[in-house]
């Protein structure tokens, strides 16, 4: 599977496009993050528990979007777009949506 | 008393550690950046290696979640009385942007050239009371491209 965010896969002719497809994910961090969350609020910095918990969803986000490419009978997905938005408390929504294609 | 004591603390400590964290991560950047020097990162879509050439395209994204510290809010609180440029957030920004970039860089391996870069910041856990943890996302997502 080829994932880009450009409008073509280079070096490749798209030859069928099968439409919008999408995956998201919605994550809580968990209390033990959160405390050492609060804690590394006072001293600033990277909170690396939160990086890490999001780059997991976001690869999570992915790979749904990703299976829901390969059922159409797509080979790749371009011009991939992420979108994050916080629901409710201490939840953080990731998005990723493309367009489903076939490259020969 | 005994509460303004602790307030002073906080700050203190906040100033203190913050500021060499913040140092630290800086030196840390430059020479990271100076390592991906020959890796480009830009926000064209289309470059002019021949199509036969490229070999691989992929998505490649880094993020960082970075927080502020506890003297940098109190004068971002003052600021807010007087208005103007509040510096101490905008280095915040800066170091999570840039992080998120160099994260980037490192998953893209030995690609060429990164085509398309998007930079989004976001608030994740902002809460309703002060308590919560004021803290924002960096990412930055672009397609790598490996030249023949």
């Amino acid at each position: 599977m080829i994932i880009t965010n450009i409008e073509t896969v280079p070096g490749k002719n798209i030859v069928e496009h099968f439409g919008l497809v999408s995956g998201s994910t919605i994550r809580a961090k968990h209390v033990g993050r959160d405390i050492m969350a609060s804690l590394k609020n006072l001293v600033g910095g990277e909170l690396k528990g939160y990086t890490q918990l999001l780059q997991e969803s976001r690869q999570q986000a992915l790979d749904r979007m990703v299976d829901q490419a390969r059922q159409l009978g797509a080979n790749a997905i371009i011009n991939v777009r992420f979108s994050t938005s916080s629901v409710a408390q201490g939840a953080a929504e990731l998005y990723a949506y493309g367009t489903a294609v076939f490259v020969e | 008393m005994y509460n303004l004591l602790f307030f002073i603390t906080l700050i203190a400590v906040g100033y203190l550690v913050g500021t060499f964290a913040e140092r630290y991560h800086y030196r840390s950047i430059d020479h990271r950046e100076k390592m991906f020097i020959n890796l480009p990162a830009v926000t064209i879509k289309t470059v002019n290696y021949p199509d036969d050439k490229i070999q691989s395209a992929e998505l490649v994204y880094g993020s960082a979640v970075i927080s502020v510290d506890y003297f940098k809010r109190f004068t971002a609180s003052l600021r807010n009385i007087f208005g103007g440029t509040v510096k101490s957030y905008e280095s915040l920004i800066d170091r999570a942007r840039r992080e998120a970039l160099l994260r980037m860089k490192e998953m893209a391996g030995d690609s060429r050239i990164i085509v398309n870069v998007r930079i989004e910041t976001s608030t994740i856990g902002r809460n309703a009371n002060k308590k919560g943890v004021g803290c924002l996302e960096a990412i930055a997502y672009g397609t790598a491209l490996t030249v023949a």
